[in-house]
């Protein structure tokens, strides 16, 4: 699954679209890992605007790429998440650790 | 035992690819409760947790069979039944502690954390060497003018 992605100066935005399973979670990681390592920005923003669905593995990839950042000094967020993706992020508890902007 | 209204059972490969089309499935069969949006996702969500697992934990050598049963049962519940032939759960109860996984680190080791919250219950009979069972129940809100 492809990952857009728009770079301003130090912040970086990703936008997520469609599935996110286990099926395609790898790909999304191994991207976000990539563009993370080589652009090392203050903060990262993803948008899930475009998400359809989520399950738990997407909460391995937010939480990895949460991770490696903080490795770094880098702050990230969570954008325009859509309700189902929401319930999910939310019954992990990431939303403690993630901020999640409305 | 709940009288059952109408059951369907699919058996497919545990290919990844698979996933999808399991809990697509599963929320098109569910329809006939006409569920809202919320609840359809709840199924689908939960679906989609319990195949994974199957696929990623039951069969870690080569493919196996995964079925999966859909039921309507009586009192608008939906019961879905995820079973594989693999090599088991040695502790069921260690296995369904939110962020504990066997898995590598694309695993978050939240799914038994996701089905109990967005299922009503959930319930997992496992014997090491001969598979894993979990069945998810849901009790779906009764709509005016739903059909059954």
């Amino acid at each position: 699954m492809p990952v857009r992605l728009a770079q301003d100066k130090n912040a970086l935005t990703f936008y997520l679209q469609g599935e996110i399973d286990h099926h395609g979670a790898r790909g999304i990681m191994l991207t976000l890992d990539r563009e993370v390592a080589a652009r090392d920005p203050g903060m990262v923003t993803v948008d899930m605007g475009e998400v359809s669905f989520m399950d738990s593995s997407g909460i391995a990839v937010l939480l990895r790429c949460w991770r490696r950042l903080e490795e770094t000094g880098g702050k990230m967020r969570v954008r325009n998440i859509p309700p189902q993706a929401k319930k999910v992020f939310v019954a992990a508890g990431l939303h403690k650790i993630i901020p999640m902007d409305d | 035992m709940i009288p059952i209204l109408n059951q369907a059972t699919l058996l497919f490969p545990s290919k990844s690819c698979n996933e999808a089309f399991a809990r697509t499935t599963a929320a098109c069969f569910a329809a006939q409760l006409d569920p809202t949006l919320e609840e359809l996702g709840d199924i689908k969500t939960a679906v989609s947790e319990a195949v994974t697992n199957a696929i990623v934990h039951a069969y870690p050598q080569d493919l196996g069979v995964v079925t999966l049963r859909l039921r309507i049962l009586e009192g608008h519940i939906f019961e879905v039944c995820v079973k594989d032939k693999g090599v088991g759960i040695p502790d069921v109860e260690r296995a369904r502690q939110p962020l504990y996984t066997t898995g590598d680190d694309s695993r978050s080791g939240m799914g038994f954390t996701i089905m109990e919250s967005f299922m009503d219950s959930v319930r997992v009979r496992s014997l090491p060497g001969k598979g894993t069972t979990v069945t998810l129940r849901k009790r779906l809100s009764p709509r005016l003018g739903g059909s059954r």
